[in-house]
């Protein structure tokens, strides 16, 4: 099973999802990000899911899941360079990723945290 | 036509790439596509789970007026659907889901037939055709 990496950037923690995920992979990188959350005191995370060719509803909750997460750890989390097809196809099935921000790209992701880190 | 396993997570990510394969070489647009193997993959997702493991078939396929579409046959011999319409309801679920798997595939695809019994298993066949 792949892992996704977790950088420390500064104050920010970022993840960039270059696979093709696995629901187990998903549930290992939530642990992962508690973890480092944690472990580092970061004030923000910033998921890239430019990669990403498909979010269903699993790997949707999973996302929505770790902005809460997040949050609990006084971190906020924004979620950037969502594909096109993919909005269209999330919002579609009824997904609303409640809880977490998004931006166009990471620049403007971390302009967001910037405010507050 | 196809036949593909869904014994493991990693067979429901071999699957998505076998409808995206596919439906790219039929010509199915981006947006499509994208809709098509997200509906794939909450489908085989629901045979590993729910039905304890089972087969995705893919297959290439003509309409009457000549569109190509891509047909998706999941399968498994797993406990069965017991209400198919309360199934269907979005926010309905049997575990810890949020409900949206059967009821939001419906949506992402053109055509769409549920039929399950309890014990006997269930099998799910979309369609989704080229514009």
């Amino acid at each position: 099973m792949d892992q996704v990496p977790i950088l420390k950037i500064g104050q920010v923690l970022f993840v960039s999802i270059q696979i093709d995920l696995q629901d187990e992979s998903v549930m290992l990188l939530q642990e992962d990000l508690a973890a480092e959350l944690a472990a580092t005191a970061a004030r923000g995370v910033i998921i890239d899911i430019t990669a990403v060719e498909i979010v269903d509803s699993f790997i949707g909750r999973m996302l929505a899941t770790m902005g809460s997460i997040s949050r609990l750890f006084d971190a906020e989390t924004v979620i950037v360079g969502m594909r096109p097809a993919v909005a269209i196809t999330l919002t579609e099935l009824g997904l609303s990723l409640n809880g977490v921000r998004t931006a166009l790209n990471a620049e403007k992701g971390l302009a967001l945290l910037n405010g507050r880190t | 036509m196809d036949e593909l396993p869904i014994q493991s997570g990693d067979d429901v990510v071999r699957v998505r790439q076998h409808v995206r394969n596919a439906a790219a070489s039929s010509g199915l647009s981006l947006v499509d596509q994208t809709k098509l193997v997200t509906a794939a993959s909450e489908l085989a997702r629901n045979t590993l789970i729910h039905g304890g493991g089972g087969v995705a078939r893919v297959e290439v396929v003509k309409s009457a007026t000549g569109r190509t579409g891509i047909k998706l046959h999941f399968s498994d011999e797993g406990p069965g659907i017991a209400d198919v319409s309360l199934a269907l309801t979005d926010g309905w679920t049997s575990g810890t889901g949020l409900g949206l798997g059967l009821s939001g595939s419906r949506r992402l695809v053109d055509e769409f037939e549920l039929k399950s019994e309890p014990g006997a298993g269930t099998s799910v066949v979309v369609v989704k055709w080229s514009r």
